[in-house]
């Protein structure tokens, strides 16, 4: 079976004693978002729950190097997603807008881990409407579906690795495994790395630049999103009209930094 | 072994919509309330403030408001021939978790019941015959709308919902929804500001005849003081409220419409990361004493409690009833028992438009900002000859354009390369989604159980769920679809893709977190599980509140019956059952 239950107290145990550590540590380092992974209980009577300095502000990623993803990694990636979202006139290439740093640094974190994913046995294959059945971390997909697939490549086009083949040969392999079509050694079928990766793709390419993609907010720009506003009031009946704000991330407006 | 705590008199079980109105009029009437919470303590500005709540990566896609499948998930299969396996990643729902629960992220529209929704089985069988319900175990509800529109009305106030009536004390009223009950008052705030879709939306539904309407949003028209004292500022459209807290005290949430004015309170209590094991009972079985949690420590408390009210989300009540044993659970193969039976969800399906000439700056929006029409919606049209009962309100909606999740493009374009890129940047501002929010009815194959094979981190069975959409369900998805894409032609749009929702139902797309069932009510034991009041039949001093009321699910959002569902409960504990207290108050 999947846990038992002391098991279980003796991670929510540990769990209070990181978050105990956490707060004489560093105020700010509560995550108070989904409660199990956090702060210990708490008693309110008589008083708003508020305390300063814990304020959920989300942390931007730093710029330069790979937190996960080694050289092999980084080649196919790079040339992947620049297949996905190639470079022409209406706006950077996924790799342009920072999408491999993006990758990275969410499979090195609490999205790599796992940590929103229930990943305890038995496991078993299920039917599709099942859903994700893996007992393995995004990161472990990742890691497991790349060298599968640089294999399978290898083993067809003598010895030549994904990033090295003609654009219309890697679209080719692409779609093959968009369909599930390009046969994969091990569990992970291609169709459903293909799944997560061009989910991750878009994220990468659409989320706020603090993530490490959408580099100055190009791909918002591309689109006509004007970003993290709050008040379009004024714009509401504006019909059919540009509305003529500037863009703006979570850190201010996109031009103000460029990391 | 669980240390024991002082007594209270009422104890709640999670603190989101339904714990908090309780707590509000419990503890008006004098009576010490404690709410047990599973997860954090969450507030406006710690956790969603407008400086970083407009984060779409974060909240959407990687669930920061959501319940943490790690550490709380349910088992999910099609039908009785499948092995349930675990939903290891949120996908078709999301519920909440923490203070304030789903009340943080959800949209905020919010609908009561037509008339003919509260007696549906009779309804239908008086006007289409017998045939009509086969196949289906849907029920009456047992009450009224008239005896709930009291208790909708108090909901609104605490809102402060936009809307303009339709039907206000038996008069039709222009520019509201002609098919809606009699209302007592109008809405406490004027209808949102329609941006251009939905106003495309509703220009060409009255142009086809049809009765569109702004619709009710609990995304405030304009600032806003509610008969607490607690004040709510006028919506921003910013566009990041579903699947997101508002920052600007906007949206009616607990957070804003309630818990202030409760925690003033000196009779109330929260304790948060504690999550309740087990409703515990006197030997006999009949009788509450209280429930068993466990804190972040790990160590077991047990919280003695005149009255016991489960008011976690609707899966979490369901399981805690079975895993407490109290009822008799459902069996499928034999249809008897009722915890767990009428597990019904929401069929929504969508037709997607894109426009050559037309931006509609898509990324102003709100929760329920939408022109709307319920002419297709239960029974406000003649179902003679159509093979279905049931129906779905039909909205020009536009919640915003996220653009991970937003950035449609027209069927037949690949959905990655040049060609998607082009068609993302050509398409991103000249498109929407006509919403077909479905009504999901019973059929007995549809149940929620307890797991034989998977336990959760307390080592408790998992819940166990079994859901396919109803072949009736499926018959009004595409009825009511192939309307909205009448509509969407009439619009202008250049593609029109109809999205009628198709079967097997699947744990991976986001459809709704519209849950519901399990728990329902009803008029004697051998129907249902609790009564009118919400108050189990098998134990009088355990109170079950949410969707999980339901024995089915109109095509309408459930937060506005469930909220007054809630306050008629408890109005009837403050003024009966406090006379009797351990006593039904219905006879069974």
């Amino acid at each position: 079976m999947s846990r038992t239950s002391d098991r279980a107290i003796n991670r929510r145990k540990l769990l209070a004693l990181g978050a105990a550590f956490g707060t004489t540590a560093a105020a700010g380092a509560v995550a108070s978002h989904d409660g199990m992974l956090g702060g210990p209980s708490r008693t309110f009577t008589n008083t708003l729950p508020w305390r300063d300095g814990l304020t959920d502000a989300p942390g931007a990623v730093a710029a330069g190097g790979w937190r996960f993803l080694n050289g092999g990694e980084v080649g196919f990636l790079t040339a992947a997603v620049d297949r996905m979202i190639p470079p022409d006139p209406t706006g950077p290439s996924a790799s342009e807008a920072g999408v491999v740093t993006f990758l990275d640094r969410q499979l090195a974190g609490d999205y790599g881990n796992g940590a929103h994913f229930y990943l305890e046995g038995p496991w078993a294959k299920g039917v599709e409407t099942q859903g994700y059945q893996s007992r393995y971390t995004p990161a472990q997909f990742y890691r497991h579906a790349i060298a599968a697939i640089e294999a399978a490549v290898g083993h067809a086009e003598g010895g030549k690795a994904f990033r090295d083949l003609p654009a219309d040969r890697q679209d080719s392999l692409l779609k093959q495994m968009e369909s599930g079509d390009l046969k994969l050694d091990g569990p992970i079928t291609s169709k459903a790395f293909f799944t997560m990766f061009l989910q991750n793709v878009l994220e990468g390419y659409f989320s706020d630049p603090i993530y490490g993609g959408n580099k100055g907010g190009a791909a918002w720009a591309m689109i006509g999103f004007p970003g993290a506003h709050y008040d379009y009031s004024e714009w509401v009946t504006a019909y059919n009209q540009p509305i003529p704000v500037q863009p703006v991330g979570l850190r201010g407006r996109l031009d103000w930094s460029r990391s | 072994m669980a240390k024991a705590m002082p007594k209270v008199d009422v104890v709640l079980v999670g603190f989101g919509w339904t714990g908090a109105i309780l707590a509000q009029q419990l503890c008006d009437a004098g009576m010490t309330v404690l709410a047990l919470e599973r997860a954090a303590a969450r507030t406006t500005p710690d956790n969603w403030a407008t400086t970083f709540d407009q984060d779409e990566l974060r909240y959407m896609w990687r669930h920061h408001l959501f319940q943490n499948v790690k550490y709380s998930t349910l088992t999910v299969r099609n039908n009785v021939n499948q092995t349930a396996l675990p939903m290891r990643k949120l996908g078709s729902f999301l519920p909440g978790t923490g203070v304030g629960g789903a009340g943080i992220h959800w949209n905020a529209q919010i609908w009561r019941w037509l008339e003919t929704d509260f007696k549906l089985k009779s309804h239908n069988e008086a006007r289409y015959g017998k045939a009509a319900t086969e196949g289906l175990t849907i029920q009456d509800m047992p009450l009224g709308y008239d005896e709930l529109e009291p208790y909708y009305d108090m909901f609104d106030r605490i809102c402060g919902t936009s809307g303009k009536a339709g039907n206000l004390k038996g008069a039709k009223q222009p520019g509201g929804n002609p098919f809606e009950g009699s209302r007592s008052a109008d809405y406490p705030t004027p209808p949102l500001t329609l941006t251009y879709g939905p106003k495309l939306f509703e220009q060409a539904a009255a142009g086809m005849g049809l009765h569109p309407f702004t619709h009710p949003a609990g995304n405030l028209s304009e600032p806003y003081t509610n008969p607490l004292g607690l004040q709510m500022g006028k919506c921003t459209y910013c566009g990041f409220c579903e699947k997101f807290g508002c920052g600007n005290y906007s949206k009616a949430s607990p957070q804003t419409a309630l818990i202030p004015y409760i925690l003033t309170k000196p009779n109330f209590e929260l304790r948060t990361e504690c999550e309740v094991l087990k409703v515990e009972r006197t030997p006999d079985g009949r009788h509450a004493t209280g429930v068993t949690y466990v804190d972040a420590s790990g160590a077991e408390y047990f919280q003695p409690a005149e009255i016991v009210a489960l008011t976690a989300y609707q899966l979490h009540n369901v399981h805690l009833m079975l895993v407490s044993g109290i009822g008799q659970p459902y069996d499928p193969a034999t249809g008897q028992g009722h915890v767990g039976k009428n597990y019904c969800y929401q069929t929504m399906s969508s037709v997607d438009l894109f426009f050559e000439d037309k931006n509609l700056n898509p990324f102003i929006g709100a929760g329920a900002l939408a022109s709307v029409i319920d002419d297709y919606n239960g029974d406000n049209f003649d179902h003679s000859g159509l093979g279905f009962i049931g129906g779905a309100y039909i909205a020009g909606m536009i919640t915003g354009a996220r653009p991970i999740e937003m950035t449609r493009v027209p069927d037949g374009v690949p959905k990655w390369g040049l060609e998607w890129k082009r068609a993302v940047a050509k398409y991103y501002l000249r498109n929407m989604s006509l919403s077909v929010h479905g009504s999901s009815y019973a059929q007995a194959g549809n149940y929620l159980s307890l797991d034989p094979t998977y336990k959760d981190q307390f080592g408790r069975p998992m819940l166990r769920m079994t859901f396919d959409f109803p072949d009736n369900d499926l018959k009004m998805a595409q009825y009511c679809t192939d309307r909205a894409a009448g509509i969407g032609h009439r619009m202008g749009a250049s593609h029109v893709h109809p999205k009628p929702r198709k079967g097997p139902w699947d744990v991976t797309p986001y459809q709704t977190t519209h849950n519901c069932g399990g728990t329902m009510m009803g008029t004697s034991p051998a129907d249902s599980v609790v009564n009118k009041y919400s108050q189990s039949w098998d134990v009088a001093n355990l109170f079950v509140t949410g969707a999980g009321l339901y024995p089915q699910n109109p095509g309408y959002n459930p937060t506005g019956t469930l909220a007054a569902l809630c306050f008629l409960t408890a109005d009837a504990i403050k003024s009966q059952y406090v006379k009797a207290p351990g006593a039904p108050l219905v006879a069974a």
